[in-house]
């Protein structure tokens, strides 16, 4: 009777499998930001006039290099700018509604450059695609101008990105000659205690971030984008600030308490003891988009003080 | 049964010794420094020795619970993960997960306790199933049911996870994969009242077991209460695995290799098989745990994943072999 083995112990060893590949699919949603300079579709060359974006990030570029109007939908993760919220979704990254994509008539899709199968179906339509692709933070102005330039508005986009550059060189250089705290930049653990706790690595625009805005990233030397760690490593580590982000909006004051004390487990950790550990909110810490220079700032208010 | 028992110690007393940062024993127990101010019995005392413990606990009685489920379901491929009750488990985690469950008590955390509620509700459908369809107690039902619930639990799971956002789907996956760096001893304390009650009904259990994974009837006319055993046998590997899982996640693979390894060197009687299996399990998973926070630091490498790698191969080779 092997009936028991077939579907149980690998039960959920398959829904791992798969998760785990949805997740490696969904990186980067959260990940860093860039656009790849090559958005050459069948129309290339017409300036679109309805885009269809899956990209959140790409989404708040557009909007911010004036060409807010000419976006028709955008996927299900967009919360930004305001205007989105009347905007037709037509899905993301896993699932995106190609029927209603193309029910839209979109003359320019932007989507995840790994979304294959949506790009060859898109090509097949004849509809342009701009595939978005990730990088560090210098990319995602880069990869503004370069959007801009396909849809004919490399003016604005230019524009819209020296202000961001503008602003993260002010940031820079309000952080320039102050002490660098060691810090520990923490994405994610689990509610009210110090259980699967992610963090960034030396890679990505949220690393990039914390380098600028003045910290010295604990785990600046892993070549990783995220990952997780030990209780241990985070004691031999010893950051002096531990800035953890949280991409809901803010909590109560008695919720971010008890965020806060779950620290106070690991008392050997100088942040822990001398009360450094920065609790930041919003749905901007996930976005690599124009939205940057806020983070920025946010990450250098709690390094040195406002 | 010394040399088990003296693995399992050393593995834990070992285990905290291991690690990425060398730490001085002599300054881990210096009671001059201020404990807050000890990194080194931090490391010790909050990073390394919990983590020992909770892989001791889990790797024992998933073990255990192994031996228990092959006995009962009198199939040698059965494991505790057989009839839902981690499938039901993660899809608890999963929903704590997704829907942002904040609440925490006495230091153990939303997620743990939903996981464990999840394991419950499996038992008690699979439990429900096995009594409906018959007078006594079907170990087929028992088994078909189980299957079958799996299979509905990982769908469950599936969609919720589809729910989820990217940042917390990752962290679903990564709950799958199994973890034992729990963080100080609350959650250990939690899932320690079941265990230990599931391990004083393993203690119990053996003789009947022999009997029972010969033939019922036999068993029967030899004065065994066999609907008894079973509901025993059900319920205390159930909550035991339960437990398990809300501590350490589904970690695969130990419930099945560590029995049949420990039958290979002691033979098939429950008396030595049950509690040989309960510690070779800790000291396997405490060592297996070992090589997860060791060997790509400072990045954590999840516990299952190194059971599975073991695992998986031993389990393709265990079925040739039974040929």
């Amino acid at each position: 009777m092997t009936l028991g083995f077939r579907d149980s112990g690998f039960g959920i060893g398959s829904v791992a499998l798969t998760a785990a590949l949805l997740a490696v699919l969904m990186r980067p949603a959260v990940g860093a930001p860039g656009l790849q300079p090559r958005g050459d579709g069948p129309q290339a060359g017409a300036a679109p006039r309805r885009i269809v974006s899956l990209v959140p990030s790409a989404t708040e570029m557009l909007f911010a290099m004036g060409a807010g109007p000419r976006v028709a939908a955008v996927s299900s993760y967009d919360r930004f700018p305001p205007e989105v919220e009347r905007l037709p979704r037509v899905g993301a990254l896993v699932d995106p509604d190609v029927e209603r994509i193309l029910s839209l008539r979109p003359d320019l899709v932007v989507a995840y450059a790994s979304q294959t199968d949506l790009i060859a179906q898109l090509t097949r339509a004849r509809i342009a695609v701009y595939p978005y692709r990730h990088g560090s933070l210098a990319d995602i102005t880069a990869g503004m101008r370069d959007l801009g330039a396909r849809i004919g508005m490399a003016a604005g986009a230019a524009r819209a990105a020296a202000e961001i550059e503008r602003g993260l060189a002010g940031v820079r250089a309000s952080a320039a000659g102050r002490p660098r705290p060691r810090t520990l930049l923490v994405i994610g653990r689990e509610p009210q205690s110090l259980r699967a706790i992610s963090v960034s690595g030396g890679f990505g625009f949220l690393h990039d971030l914390l380098e600028l805005a003045g910290g010295d990233n604990v785990f600046g030397g892993v070549e990783r984008e995220s990952m997780m760690v030990a209780t241990e490593t985070i004691l031999a580590a010893g950051p002096d600030v531990i800035l953890e982000l949280h991409y809901s909006d803010r909590a109560s004051r008695a919720a971010e308490t008890l965020e806060r004390d779950a620290w106070k487990l690991l008392p050997g950790v100088p942040a822990v003891r001398n009360g450094r550990i920065h609790l930041l909110y919003g749905g901007e810490l996930v976005v690599p988009g124009p939205r940057v220079v806020l983070t920025a700032r946010a990450f250098a208010r709690a390094l040195h003080g406002p | 049964m010394a040399a088990f028992g003296g693995l399992a110690a050393a593995s834990v007393l070992a285990a905290p010794l291991i690690g990425t940062t060398a730490i001085s024993l002599r300054r881990v127990f210096d009671g001059s420094v201020p404990f807050a101010d000890n990194v080194d019995a931090q490391i010790f005392l909050i990073a390394r020795l919990p983590r020992a413990l909770a892989g001791a606990l889990v790797g024992a009685t998933l073990a255990a619970a192994g031996v228990v489920f092959q006995a009962l379901l009198r199939n040698p491929l059965a494991t505790p993960f057989t009839l839902g009750v981690s499938a039901g488990s993660a899809l608890g985690a999963m929903l704590a997960i997704t829907f942002r469950l904040h609440l925490s008590l006495w230091g153990v955390s939303a997620v743990t306790a939903a996981s464990f509620i999840g394991s419950l509700g499996a038992v008690a459908i699979v439990y429900a199933m096995a009594r409906a369809r018959h007078q006594g107690f079907s170990t087929n039902i028992l088994l078909l049911a189980g299957v079958t619930l799996n299979a509905f639990f990982s769908a469950l799971i599936l969609f919720v996870q589809y729910l989820a956002d990217s940042a917390e789907a990752l962290r679903t996956v990564r709950w799958l994969m199994g973890d034992l760096d729990v963080a100080g001893y609350a959650p250990l304390v939690a899932a320690l009242p079941l265990c230990a009650a599931a391990f004083v009904a393993f203690a119990w259990l053996p003789r009947p077991l022999n009997l029972l994974s010969l033939d019922a009837d036999a068993a029967a006319s030899r004065g065994v209460d066999v609907l008894r055993v079973q509901r025993v046998a059900f319920f205390s590997a159930s909550m035991a695995t339960g437990a398990a899982v809300s501590l350490g996640g589904p970690i695969g693979f130990i419930g099945i290799i560590v029995p049949h390894l420990v039958r290979l060197m002691v033979g098939a009687d429950h008396r030595v098989v049950l509690p040989a299996s309960a510690l070779f399990g800790a000291a396997f998973l405490v060592a297996a745990d070992v090589v997860a926070r060791t060997v790509m630091a400072p990045v954590e490498l999840p516990v299952g994943i190194i059971t599975a790698l073991i695992g998986g191969p031993f389990f393709l080779w265990l079925l040739i072999r039974q040929r």
